[in-house]
C-alpha cells in the first residue's frame, strides 16, 4: 500500500440548476410526461452546472491540505463527495482509511435531549462506537466545559455551550482522515483557540486532514499544502503560501509585484520617465504577498533626461475598493521638494513599516512630482500587494479583524483600586 | 498510529443501474440504528404529561368508540369474542403498522439535516422510524393481557407465534415505509397521501370487523378466501386474534399470502430506496 490517503481522479459533479433546493410535485411530473409527446424538438434538457469539473489530486497520509476558492468554486461539493454524502457524476476517488467528516458541528443534536444523551447520539451519527464514546465521555464533557449541565436538555444551553459541546464530540472522533468545513468559525475567542489547538493536535498525530476555509490565516497556520478550486476546476496545487498568494492575487485581478514598461509606453515624457515599480521584501525580492509583520518595500526606478529638475517620488497606497489608505514622499530628506536631479537613472525605495496595513489587497500608484506640485509621471495601479495575517498581532482571535489599517498600538491596562463594598 | 492493521480502502464512484444493497454496511451501523430508535422514543414522550401512557390511551379510547358504535349500535360480528377484546387486539397491531408507516414515510425528509451533512446508510432512517413503534406495542400489550384476564380467556399455545406475527407487521410497515419515504423525497405529495392511505387501509383490513364476514362473499364470487391476504395486514390482524384470543379461525392461508406480499414490498422497497438514495442529499 502506498502512502496516498486520498486519490481523486477526474472527479466531476453535475447539478441541475436549482436541484439542490427544489423537489418535484407528482402533478408536475405527470403533466410533463403527458405533454412531452406533443412538444416539438423532443425533450429539453434541464439547465445544468458542473460544480466540479475533472478534478484530480492526491493527498499523502499525514498531510494537512487546505482547500480554498471563492464561493461556489466547488469546495463543499468536493467534501460532500469525499464523505460520501453525495455521489460524483464522473470520476473516481480512492480513500484509504476511516473518514470522519465535520461539515457542521452539532449535526443531529436534538433540543429536547440532554447534553449526555446528545453526546451519545451525535457520536453515533459521526460514526463512533458506543464503547468509544463511553471511553471518551468524560474527556468530551471536560473539553466542552459543560460538566454541571450534562443532564440538562440542550435547549437550555447558551449558544456558546451548545457549540462547545458540539465541537467537543466531533473533536474526539479519531478517524485516519478528517474532512473539515469551516467549523472553526464558531464560538468565542478562547474556544476558538482550543479548537485550533485540537486541530493542530490531530494533524500532529499523523492524521490526514482536508480543511476547507475562507480564513486564509487558519489555512496558512494549519496546512502544508493547498488546493485552489476555481469554478469547479483545480486552479493550483502547491505549497500553502504559494497557492494562497496566487488565490489572493486572483481576487484583485491585478498586475503583480513588479511592473516594467518599454520606453514607448512608459509613464512620463521625454524628460522624466518611470521605468519600473516593484513591491519587495526587505531582501529586495519581489513579493506579491507579505505578512503583516514584514516591512514592505516599494521600489521606483525612473530616468531623468533634463538637467536640474526638482523631483519628488511619491507612492499612493489604495485598497482594491479605491479608498486611499495613505500617500508617502521622502519628507525626511532635508531637501524635500527641492532636490535637483541630473540626467541618469535612479532608484527610490520607500519602506512601509510592518504593522501598518491590515490584511487584504492593496494597489500602489507611483508618481513623479515636480516641485511638490506638478505630476510629471504617474503609474496608477502599477503594482498590487496582498498582506496576510501571520498571527503576530491577533493572539488567538480567528475572525475578521476590521479596519483599513492595523497599526500596532501601545496599550496599558492597570487596576485603579478595589470596588467599594 | 499503528500501521500494522491495513487501512480500509473505499472507492467512490458513480453507481449505475441497480445499486448493490450493501446490507453488511447496515449491520456495521447497527449502533446508529439503536440510537436513532432510542432518540425517537425518548423525544416522543418528553414534555408530555402522560408520557408513554399515550401508547395505551389511544387504542383504548378508540376501542371504546368502536365498541359503542360498531359493536353495540351496528352489531358487527366479532368471531364470538367480546367486541372490546376483539377490536383492541386488532387495533394494537394495526396502530403499530399505521404509526410505523406514517413515521417512516416522513423520516427521510425530516432528517434532511443529517442527510446533507453526514454519511451513513440511509436505510437506517426509515427502519429506525418503524422500529421505534415497537416500544409502544410493548407498552400496550400488557393491557391486552389484563383484558384477557378480565374476560377469563386463556390463550392457547398459538400465542407463541405472536412475535412472528409482530415481525410480519414490521416487515410490512418497513416495506411500505421504504417506498413512501423514498418517494417523499422527490414528490412531497406523499405527505398528503399518507393520512388518507392509512385511513382507507384501515377499512380494508379486518380490524373493526372479522375476516370471516368477508370470506363467504369472496367464495360466492369464485375467489379463494386467501386472496384477501394480499393486504399484508389482513394476515397479521387475523393471525394476532387467533394467536392471542384463541379466536375460532384458521388464518393460515391469509398469513401465508400476507407474508408473500410483505416480503415483496420489503425487497422491492429496499431496492427502490437504494436506487434513489444516491440523489437524496441533492434533492432533500
Amino acid at each position: 500500500m502506498t502512502d496516498v490517503a486520498i486519490r481523486v481522479q477526474g472527479l466531476s459533479k453535475l447539478y441541475r440548476i436549482g436541484e439542490r433546493q427544489r423537489y418535484k410535485s407528482l402533478r408536475e411530473t405527470i403533466m410533463r410526461s403527458l405533454v412531452a409527446p406533443f412538444r416539438k424538438g423532443g425533450r429539453r434538457l434541464p439547465e445544468t452546472i458542473w460544480a466540479l469539473d475533472d478534478v484530480s489530486f492526491e493527498v499523502m497520509r499525514g498531510e494537512v491540505v487546505g482547500v480554498i476558492g471563492r464561493n461556489g468554486a466547488g469546495k463543499s461539493t468536493l467534501l460532500k463527495i469525499l464523505s460520501r454524502i453525495t455521489e460524483p457524476t464522473r470520476g473516481r476517488v480512492e480513500v484509504c482509511g476511516r473518514v470522519g467528516s465535520l461539515l457542521e458541528v452539532g449535526t443531529g443534536f436534538h433540543q429536547e435531549l440532554t447534553g449526555r444523551e446528545n453526546i451519545y447520539l451525535n457520536g453515533a451519527i459521526l460514526g463512533m462506537k458506543r464503547a468509544e464514546i463511553e471511553r471518551k465521555f468524560d474527556e468530551i464533557v471536560a473539553f466542552a466545559e459543560v460538566e454541571r449541565f450534562v443532564d440538562t436538555p440542550v435547549k437550555h444551553f447558551s449558544t456558546g455551550m451548545y457549540l462547545r459541546l458540539a465541537f467537543a464530540v466531533a473533536a474526539h472522533l479519531e478517524p485516519e482522515i478528517l474532512l473539515v468545513d469551516e467549523v472553526l468559525a464558531v464560538g468565542d475567542v478562547s474556544f476558538q483557540k482550543k479548537c485550533l489547538g485540537k486541530m493542530g493536535e490531530v494533524a500532529n498525530q499523523g492524521r490526514t486532514v482536508l480543511f476547507v476555509s475562507h480564513d486564509m490565516t487558519a489555512i496558512r497556520r494549519l496546512c502544508q499544502r493547498a488546493i485552489w478550486l476555481d469554478t469547479g476546476r483545480v486552479a493550483q496545487v502547491d505549497g500553502v503560501g504559494v497557492v494562497v498568494d496566487s488565490f489572493l492575487n486572483s481576487l484583485g485581478g491585478l498586475g503583480g509585484a513588479t511592473k516594467t514598461w518599454p520606453v514607448a509606453t512608459a509613464p512620463g515624457d521625454d524628460s522624466v520617465r518611470i521605468l519600473s515599480v516593484a513591491v519587495t521584501n526587505t531582501m529586495g525580492e519581489p513579493r506579491e504577498s507579505l505578512a503583516l509583520s514584514d516591512p514592505i518595500l516599494l521600489v521606483l526606478r525612473f530616468e531623468v533626461n533634463q538637467e536640474g529638475i526638482r523631483l519628488n517620488p511619491v507612492f499612493v497606497v489604495k485598497s482594491t475598493l479605491g479608498v486611499t489608505i495613505f500617500s508617502t514622499a521622502n519628507y525626511e530628506d532635508p531637501e524635500y521638494g527641492h532636490r535637483l536631479y541630473s540626467s541618469g537613472t535612479y532608484q527610490a525605495t520607500c519602506t512601509v513599516p510592518a504593522h501598518v496595513l491590515n490584511d487584504g489587497l492593496y494597489v500602489v500608484d507611483a508618481l513623479l512630482v515636480e516641485s511638490t506640485r506638478f505630476v510629471r509621471a504617474a503609474a496608477a495601479g502599477a503594482v498590487s500587494l496582498s498582506t496576510y495575517d501571520d498571527g503576530s498581532t491577533r493572539g488567538d482571535y480567528l475572525g475578521d479583524w476590521v479596519g483599513i489599517v492595523r497599526p500596532r498600538c501601545h496599550w496599558r491596562a492597570e487596576k485603579l483600586g478595589r470596588l467599594r463594598d | 498510529m499503528n500501521s500494522a492493521e491495513p487501512l480500509p480502502l473505499v472507492v467512490i464512484e458513480p453507481t449505475r443501474g441497480l445499486a448493490a444493497l450493501r446490507l453488511g454496511e447496515l449491520w456495521a451501523y447497527r449502533e446508529l440504528l439503536y440510537f436513532l430508535v432510542w432518540r425517537d422514543v425518548k423525544v416522543r414522550y418528553k414534555q408530555t404529561a402522560l408520557g408513554a401512557a399515550w401508547a395505551i390511551l389511544q387504542p383504548l379510547m378508540t376501542v371504546a368508540v368502536f365498541t359503542v358504535f360498531f359493536g353495540r349500535l351496528a352489531g358487527i360480528a366479532s368471531d364470538g369474542l367480546p367486541y372490546p377484546l376483539f377490536s383492541y387486539a386488532g387495533l394494537l397491531v394495526w396502530t403499530f403498522f399505521a404509526q410505523g408507516l406514517s413515521q417512516s414515510s416522513n423520516s427521510v425528509v425530516g432528517s434532511a439535516q443529517l442527510i446533507t451533512k453526514v454519511y451513513f446508510p440511509r436505510l437506517v432512517i426509515p427502519i429506525a422510524a418503524v422500529l421505534s413503534g415497537l416500544v409502544d406495542l410493548a407498552v400496550a400489550l400488557p393491557v391486552l393481557a389484563a383484558m384477557l384476564w378480565y374476560y377469563g380467556i386463556w390463550p392457547s399455545l398459538a400465542v407463541l407465534t405472536v412475535p412472528l406475527l409482530a415481525l410480519l407487521a414490521l416487515v410490512a410497515a418497513t416495506g411500505v415505509g421504504l417506498w413512501l419515504s423514498a418517494l417523499n423525497v422527490e414528490y412531497r405529495d406523499v405527505r398528503h397521501v399518507v393520512p388518507f392511505l392509512v385511513q382507507l387501509w384501515l377499512f380494508v383490513t379486518p380490524v373493526i370487523y372479522p375476516a370471516s364476514t368477508l370470506a363467504p362473499r369472496l367464495q360466492r364470487l369464485g375467489l379463494p378466501p386467501w386472496l384477501w391476504g394480499i393486504n399484508p395486514m389482513t394476515g397479521v390482524v387475523e393471525g394476532f386474534r387467533w394467536a392471542m384470543l384463541d379466536a375460532p379461525t384458521s388464518p393460515g392461508s391469509l398469513i401465508a399470502a400476507s407474508t408473500v406480499t410483505s416480503l415483496a414490498l420489503l425487497i422491492s422497497g429496499v431496492y427502490y430506496f437504494r436506487r434513489v438514495e444516491r440523489s437524496f442529499a441533492d434533492v432533500v
